[in-house]
């Protein structure tokens, strides 16, 4: 508990400064006022909105009113839906979580097996072929296999619609994209968290006593292989959100991320903002969990306080 | 204290020690099947983009509305003039995947660089200095790691506006984090070795410490991973380019060419795979040649 407390603790000063880096690029750099008026708009109009959206404070204080907004969840409203843009950006969560989640799964279902049976047969054809694949995949752009998968699938064979959501085959080739993507990292890093595992005193042991070498694999191996695959599947967290942006676009996803290239392309910055820091806090969440989760799976492993 | 064994500083010793090491590098390359690959691959696509006003059969940016859509070559309706097809406006494939390579391997190169400076300063400050200025550059890097690297980009073209100088700056203030963290490791173990420990005690300054021993230490370990993620950066600015906050018209990208070609892929699939093709080859190319260096120069890393 006191390990959960100090990291949420940590997190503080993380969140401080996303928000000190967005409020620099989105002020300093940026001027609110040449985007909300028309370019005909008179200096004397100019400055009078300046004054109304106190621009013309001192910049910490700006800084300061800046934070107490967002700790409300007022971002602003959006330039497009003249709406407030949290709302726009939760409304579109579900369908995004909905493609991180069977991303993920893509990614699990191909990267674990295939991670550790090719630390099994370590240095075989097998071995070689997993090895090449996940290099390959992640040589490949992300959205250009998405493309090629439309071009093979829905083109040429018809079997999947070429983009758009609604139903199950909607989701199967983003997931695809998205899944393989991961999966080629994973493999990687399952496979050599399993050969750590196979070479360590205790898999020695077990073989020395001579047991059946599936009974080593089985009840010995496996097991504690499976553990580092939760801080795996946590670190992909920032990676599938961020290709969840691209694949949502190739795919015309309806999700958070198509909604944030739009937003950048209009340069509707609450909506930016606001779907920066939902990004932010939940790959922090999603960190923290796998922390928890990791820790109660290997009581091995005690944190220093 | 560390326990690792001490190792000497590098020091430059003769030419005749550099070349029998220069051999061994060329020797290992030869042994080494995917080193070679990916070494030849590199070098063909620089000598590409070096040589690309001169290679490519036409201009890249000439619209020719009678030859839009041309299949390849060995298609039906294809010709031989345009090898790989034509696009939506009649522009030749070949020519603009030839040009195209200028744009990756200027954006790869010079973000890596930019990249690798802030890394290497940050991470050395870290390193070296430790204590609150440590904490903070940590705290940074955190954050940097909080938020995906894509996302980043996004706000930062949202607020300069895209173009090549832009996507420059946006990636190398996005990417270095990844340097400043292994740099800042490798100097934390690096100055607890005795060697440093006496060099402080003869009263070296901190640049001098720096410069003659923490630096020689550092420098493969970040030769590697510098080279890889050029192969990082070329996928990420595709990926921006795509998404048309990029590379801009009438200028070429291969990331921009992907997001033409994906209109047309009902009736010409061409226009979208090879420029895809040209950015795989390209990026395993430097994966290859990357691990091949981390063998030979840093057999530590993993």
């Amino acid at each position: 508990m006191r390990y959960f407390i100090s990291n949420v603790i940590k997190i503080i000063p993380v969140l401080f400064l996303i928000s000190l880096i967005v409020f620099i690029l989105v002020r300093v750099t940026g001027d609110p006022v040449a985007l909300m008026l028309p370019e005909t708009a008179t200096d004397q109009e100019r400055e009078e909105l300046r004054e109304a959206l106190g621009l013309n404070d001192p910049l910490y204080i700006q800084y300061f009113n800046y934070m107490k907004d967002v700790l409300r969840g007022d971002f602003g409203d959006s330039l497009r839906y003249n709406q407030p843009a949290l709302g726009i950006v939760l409304e579109r969560l579900p369908a995004s979580f909905t493609l991180a989640l069977s991303s993920m799964a893509v990614a699990v279902l191909l990267s674990v097996p295939a991670g550790i049976y090719s630390a099994i047969k370590r240095n075989t054809f097998s071995d070689l072929i997993i090895t090449g694949a996940s290099v390959l995949g992640k040589a490949m752009p992300n959205f250009w296999v998405g493309i090629m998968l439309i071009l093979l699938f829905s083109v040429n064979l018809g079997i999947f619609p070429v983009s758009g959501s609604g139903t199950l085959a909607h989701l199967v080739l983003p997931s695809i994209t998205l899944g393989t993507g991961i999966a080629a990292e994973m493999t990687r890093l399952i496979r050599s968290s399993m050969l750590e595992v196979l070479n360590s005193e205790y898999i020695r042991t077990a073989r020395s006593k001579g047991l059946h070498e599936a009974f080593v694999i089985n009840k010995h191996a496996l097991r504690n292989a499976l553990i580092p695959v939760v801080t795996i599947m946590a670190l992909q967290t920032s990676t599938l959100i961020g290709g969840t942006l691209i694949t949502e676009t190739v795919f015309s996803w309806p999700g958070m991320g198509q909604l944030l290239v739009q937003a950048v392309n209009l340069r509707d910055m609450a909506v930016v903002q606001a779907a920066t820091f939902i990004i932010a806090i939940l790959v922090i969440l999603s960190n923290l969990t796998a922390d928890l989760v990791y820790r109660y799976l290997d009581p091995r492993i005690k944190y220093e306080d | 204290m560390s326990m690792q064994t001490q190792v000497e500083p590098n020091v430059v010793e003769g030419t005749k020690k550099d070349k029998s090491r220069f051999l061994k590098i060329i020797q290992s390359l030869l042994k080494s099947k995917t080193g070679f690959i990916g070494f030849f691959i590199v070098l063909t696509v620089v000598f590409v983009g070096v040589f690309a006003n001169y290679l490519a059969p036409h201009d890249y940016a000439q619209t020719n509305v009678d030859n839009r859509l041309m299949p390849p070559f060995w298609m039906e309706g294809g010709s031989p003039e345009h090898i790989l097809g034509t696009d939506n406006l009649g522009r030749d494939v070949l020519s603009r995947i030839i040009i195209g390579s200028r744009v990756s391997l200027l954006v790869g190169v010079s973000s890596v660089i930019v990249a690798g400076f802030i890394g290497l300063v940050l991470g050395l400050i870290s390193g070296y200095y430790g204590k609150w200025i440590d904490q903070v550059i940590m705290r940074l890097v955190d954050s940097f790691l909080a938020i995906p690297n894509i996302l980043f980009m996004l706000i930062f073209l949202a607020v300069i506006g895209p173009s090549l100088a832009s996507i420059i700056i946006v990636l190398g203030f996005t990417t270095w984090v990844v340097y400043a963290r292994m740099v800042r490791s490798e100097t934390l173990s690096v100055k607890e070795r005795d060697y440093v420990k006496s060099a402080r005690a003869v009263g070296a300054s901190d640049f001098i410490i720096i410069r003659r021993y923490i630096l020689p230490n550092i420098i493969s370990s970040f030769i590697v991973i510098a080279t890889l993620n050029v192969a990082t950066t070329i996928i990420l600015e595709s990926s921006l380019s795509f998404l048309g906050l990029g590379i801009q018209p009438p200028e070429v990208s291969w990331g921009l060419m992907l997001s033409d070609g994906r209109d047309y892929l009902a009736t010409s699939w061409w226009v979208a795979t090879f420029p895809g093709l040209a950015i795989t080859i390209t990026v395993l190319g430097i994966i290859f040649l990357g691990d091949w260096l981390r063998d030979v120069l840093d057999p530590k890393i993993k």
